[in-house]
């Protein structure tokens, strides 16, 4: 670590990529239990990323998510009880069981969706940020996206609109090496998508996403410039989905190999930073054995109340359509 | 459409409305700017944002790059985070480069986050053929828009009517499209210099009549007046209503007249097969099929792109000669 960090921001750290985890663990296990309807794009391997870019942003901050969206939502402070009974569908989810997986959202923790369109977030984010700058709020938008949305053209408009404008905006791009079912070098000719942050004039960083403090570090640079009202930046953290597309073991397309999957399971980004932090002496083994076990207690309390809530009714539905009510 | 013509009524020009009510909707809102392309230093390429930028400075009147997802991307990120946005697409036909940010995003979020969100979006838009643009300019995609649970719809057919409905628009809480007609800009109207809201969701009797009502659409309302007029010295006294809103759609009114005239036809300049004319003809069945003393005749474009060449643009827009021959047909005149 180049510097001194505190052991409270390290034990978040760590605690949000174990919650991430065990959350996509068990969301997984009940949607091919048949228990979750629908179909979630799981975030198990990539859980550096979310963690080490929200620790430093605040609940004014915004964030747009994108299909693969739970970790996010969970290191933005997302809680399980209304996340897991909105993959059930019910009526005490984060939006009462009408968005589900693909938008689960929150607005008082500046979640403005994840979004089953690829490509869907980045405009959003961009529209966020200029708010923040009309309103001169100081807050800063962060939008999520994966290699495969870079290819989108509301990447590009958005890009170039947040630099145009000097927007307080961060464009993270979670390079996990597949665009759906396709390989990175089956659908664009650019090895770093960071390289296109030049042709918008912003700085573009590449970073190891499977290494917490070096995203931390580097998403720190990046919203501290956009909240100095310096900027956007693209920051393109390397990362890797242990999983399917969908699901767990999704559909058995033979678009990867086992070895390359283990591979990139050897530079777990949870089992090096608990080796370090046990060897910087933050941590203990006992230690880490009680975050899981708190983690996996919450776990349990929020499916319990996922189960045990309420499905909407057919008097819901047309309900949120529009807005009703006294004008603003 | 005045509803009281006074003394001394000032007239304005269609265009002339529509920058008097945005100018007045940004004196109102603090938070509320336009952006789309060329709406700043040009004052926008149909003219109505003309001296807002020197007003209003260009922290509030945006001029944008030509990126129509960004546009309404920014409306969107913007409006959800206590902005309220007015939106330009210069012309209707370029939201085929952000149906995506307009279907999937605006008009889903509110519902998509459970009512967590709240988009107060005006867009303005320009749609309509005349003017030999061809056929990426010239469109009128209502229809589209219509069908966007989400989403709410007018057409003013006059300078009264777009200011008011401009006002109403950016004071609502939902997004809504306030679909401009660019062969309307020059064409005068009494409109109040105070500011006024034209009922979203509300048609119109812009004529009253007991023998045949024809629903308007837009500029069409016009072409609408001119046929009922022809009509009129052959007998037939007709009941002419201004749709105004396409959603909500004012089945009300139209049950209302129908049930008066007993016959109807609907023009509007998009597209006969699959426009909004389908749903209007729908409506008045199934709420007023008692009253009905024959089909419900639709007058609309051809199904064709729109031509360039003048000689084709002029037979493919409807007007008020195919009114008055759809009339007589239904009449058996």
């Amino acid at each position: 670590m180049a510097k001194k960090i505190s052991t409270k921001v390290l034990t978040d750290l760590h605690l949000n990529m174990v919650r991430i985890r065990r959350f996509e663990e068990e969301a997984g296990k009940l949607m091919e239990d048949g228990k979750i309807p629908g179909a979630l794009h799981l975030y198990v391997g990539q859980e550096a990323v979310a963690s080490g870019v929200m620790a430093h942003l605040n609940n004014q901050d915004q964030i747009t998510s994108t299909h693969r969206g739970h970790g996010h939502v969970i290191a933005k402070g997302g809680q399980f009880s209304p996340m897991f009974a909105e993959l059930y569908g019910k009526a005490t989810g984060y939006c009462k069981g009408k968005g589900g997986s693909m938008h689960i959202s929150n607005m008082a923790l500046g979640i403005l969706g994840a979004n089953g369109i690829v490509g869907g977030g980045p405009p959003i984010a961009m529209g966020a940020a200029f708010s923040n700058k009309f309103r001169k709020s100081k807050q800063v938008s962060v939008t999520f996206f994966g290699d495969g949305a870079s290819n989108e053209g509301s990447f590009h408009e958005a890009a170039n609109m947040a630099a145009l404008y000097q927007l307080p905006c961060v464009f993270v791009c979670e390079n996990n090496g597949f665009g759906e079912y396709t390989a990175q070098s089956n659908h664009q000719a650019v090895t770093d998508v960071a390289d296109r942050a030049a042709g918008y004039g912003m700085p573009g960083v590449v970073v190891d996403g499977m290494d917490v403090m070096a995203v931390y570090e580097a998403a720190e640079a990046a919203v501290k410039r956009a909240r100095s009202g310096a900027g956007p930046t693209l920051l393109e953290c390397k990362t890797y989905r242990y999983y399917d597309h969908v699901g767990v073991r999704g559909m058995g397309l033979t678009y990867r190999t086992d070895e390359e999957v283990e591979a990139w399971k050897q530079r777990d980004a949870i089992e090096s930073f608990e080796a370090l932090l046990v060897k910087q002496g933050v941590m203990t083994q006992k230690k880490l054995d009680n975050v899981y076990a708190r983690v996996d207690a919450d776990i349990q309390e929020g499916i319990a109340f996922a189960e045990s809530s309420p499905f909407p009714t057919e008097d819901d539905l047309l309900e949120d359509v529009y807005f009703v009510g006294a004008k603003s | 459409m005045s509803e009281a013509v006074q003394k001394n009524a000032r007239m304005l020009p269609y265009v002339s409305a529509i920058t008097e009510g945005v100018q007045q909707v940004l004196r109102e809102q603090d938070n509320a700017f336009v952006a789309g392309e060329d709406v700043g230093q040009a004052g926008s390429v149909f003219g109505y944002y003309q001296g807002l930028l020197a007003e209003f400075g260009d922290r509030r009147i945006v001029d944008t790059p030509i990126s129509e997802k960004g546009i309404i991307g920014l409306g969107v990120g913007a409006a959800a985070t206590g902005c309220r946005p007015i939106i330009d697409v210069m012309f209707m036909d370029f939201l085929g480069e952000c149906m995506d940010e307009v279907a999937n995003q605006m008009a889903k979020m509110r519902f998509m986050f459970g009512g967590g969100a709240t988009l107060p979006i005006t867009v303005l838009t320009m749609a309509g053929a005349g003017m030999n643009l061809a056929a990426q300019h010239s469109q009128s995609w209502e229809a589209w828009l219509a069908h966007l649970p989400g989403v709410k719809v007018v057409m003013p057919s006059n300078a009264y009517d777009a200011k008011g409905l401009i006002i109403a628009a950016a004071r609502d809480d939902n997004p809504v499209f306030v679909v401009l007609n660019k062969m309307s800009l020059a064409m005068p109207a009494e409109v109040p210099e105070e500011m006024y809201e034209v009922p979203i969701g509300k048609a119109q009797i812009v004529k009253e009549g007991t023998d045949f009502s024809i629903f308007g659409i837009g500029r069409m309302v016009h072409e609408a007046l001119a046929a009922a007029k022809t009509l009129e010295e052959l007998g037939v006294n007709c009941e002419v209503v201004d749709v105004r809103s396409i959603q909500p759609f004012d089945s009300e009114t139209a049950v209302a007249s129908i049930k008066k005239t007993h016959r109807a036809l609907i023009v509007h300049e998009a597209v006969r097969f699959g426009g909004f004319g389908g749903e209007i003809v729908a409506q008045l069945q199934e709420q007023a099929f008692d009253y009905l003393d024959a089909p419900i005749a639709r007058v609309g474009a051809p199904f064709s792109p729109v031509p360039y060449s003048p000689a084709l643009e002029q037979v493919y827009i409807p007007n008020a000669g195919r009114i008055v021959t759809e009339v007589k047909k239904v009449l058996g005149l």
